[in-house]
């Protein structure tokens, strides 16, 4: 057993884990049910969280390799969430559910990373997610409708 | 599923290759394909404490550390320039953002792998390796070489004036490459690398530049040179005829994108 520190959505965290224990169960196992458990071959970005500020694959992260990092899931990030979520919802992308956490955490990575995205930046930052029932164009949608309202309503303020 | 008995962070090199010694024992480096093996890991060795996490640019060069992210490849500024976009465009369409900022440049060298867009993107440039205990060595020789127990520490890319493009062939976004080809000119010579034939990169085609320039009639000619001189193989993702086909086009366009700079 090995002891690893952590801060998880803001909060000090510490943690017992095997060796070989996976980023996504530790996180699951201290109640961080977004996470989800696709592909487990790295392809899917259902398990998509925010280590120090980039998203990365808690499938396929050795858990003792977030010892000293800050880890964020959509638990610690609701908020930031709610900004956009309801467009995507709007247009029908929600579907199943079941790679929304995934997506909502890479959507909250890109625009943190490129506010004003083209729709081919964000085609690309997101190829990552993969989800069985939209056919993608619907998060696309829902997400150019966000930053449509926002910069409309940025303009409003600035008059 | 692989399992890990043990975990340790390096403090030095010295420390990680002496761990790196017990066969049982492995280097983890972004752990994406690691983690699907079915291996029985004695002693997981963790080189992220060591500072190899960097890309450092100086006139002469650019040292790669092993831990640097192909992330990190895709969204450097020097490498960016140097390359004429060719870096990004040769990691940009690995999975997702996500993996790469997972998956290291150490991981996808020391591999080997067939499909590997990075070996086949940096064996077009004047790259090289630096082992713990091998020393400085060329990249194309070691992608030749066996895998062994000593340490890659960083990849160095020489600053030689020079022009480069990357194509590649996806059946679907994300996926591995049916192909890849990476096309350079330094040093007066224009070089064609082609990497998932399926089999890892070679160099296929180095020769002077010709008399004309990079025509179009050129651009044609090494190519077709280039697809008879790859030894192409067949897998689920295409057939050998398939491949040399893809080297062609590819190659062309390739030799294209140089515009007959440098």
């Amino acid at each position: 057993m090995m002891e690893i520190k952590l801060k998880l959505n803001g909060k000090a965290v510490t943690g017992h884990i095997e060796p070989d224990v996976l980023l996504i169960d530790l996180l699951r196992s201290l109640g961080c049910q977004s996470v989800k458990r696709g592909c487990e071959t790295s392809n899917c970005g259902l398990c998509t969280v925010l280590m120090d500020g980039r998203p990365v694959l808690s499938c396929s992260m050795l858990a003792v390799r977030a010892d000293g990092h800050e880890v964020y899931t959509l638990e610690g990030l609701t908020k930031e969430a709610e900004a956009f979520v309801g467009f995507i919802a709007d247009e029908g992308a929600d579907q199943c559910g079941f790679c929304n956490p995934g997506y909502v955490m890479n959507t909250i990575a890109l625009l943190r990373e490129n506010p004003d995205p083209t729709d081919e930046e964000i085609l690309a930052y997101l190829a990552g997610n993969l989800c069985r029932c939209s056919g993608y164009e619907g998060q696309l949608r829902g997400i150019r409708r966000f930053l449509n309202s926002r910069k409309a309503q940025g303009e409003q303020h600035a008059e | 599923m692989v399992t890990i008995q043990k975990y340790v962070r390096a403090q030095s090199l010295e420390e990680a290759y002496t761990l790196n010694q017990a066969r049982q024992n492995r280097i983890i480096g972004g752990m994406l394909w690691l983690k699907m093996s079915e291996l029985r890991i004695g002693t997981a060795i963790d080189l992220c404490d060591l500072g190899l996490d960097t890309i450092e640019e100086t006139d002469e060069e650019f040292r790669i550390g092993a831990m640097a992210t192909l992330r990190m490849l895709e969204t450097h500024q020097g490498l960016a320039r140097y390359t004429g976009g060719a870096a990004a465009e040769a990691v940009g369409s690995i999975v997702g953002v996500q993996f790469r900022n997972m998956a290291t440049v150490g991981g996808s060298l020391w591999g080997r792998f067939g499909f590997s867009d990075v070996l086949t993107l940096f064996m077009a440039m004047d790259s090289y390796v630096e082992l713990y205990k091998g020393g400085i060595v060329p990249l194309a020789r070691f992608a030749a070489m066996k895998p062994d127990r000593d340490l890659l520490i960083r990849l160095i890319i020489k600053k030689v004036p020079g022009s480069f493009a990357y194509q590649s062939m996806r059946n679907q976004r994300t996926d591995l490459p049916v192909l890849a080809c990476a096309v350079s000119h330094w040093g007066g010579r224009v070089r064609i690398v082609v990497g998932a034939r399926p089999h890892k990169a070679v160099l296929v085609l180095e020769e002077a530049l010709p008399e004309g320039g990079l025509t179009p009639g050129a651009a044609k000619a090494l190519a077709r040179k280039a697809a008879a001189a790859a030894v192409t193989g067949t897998n689920l993702r295409g057939s050998a005829a398939y491949r040399t086909h893809l080297i062609r086009v590819l190659a062309e366009r390739g030799i294209l994108a140089l515009g007959g700079k440098a």
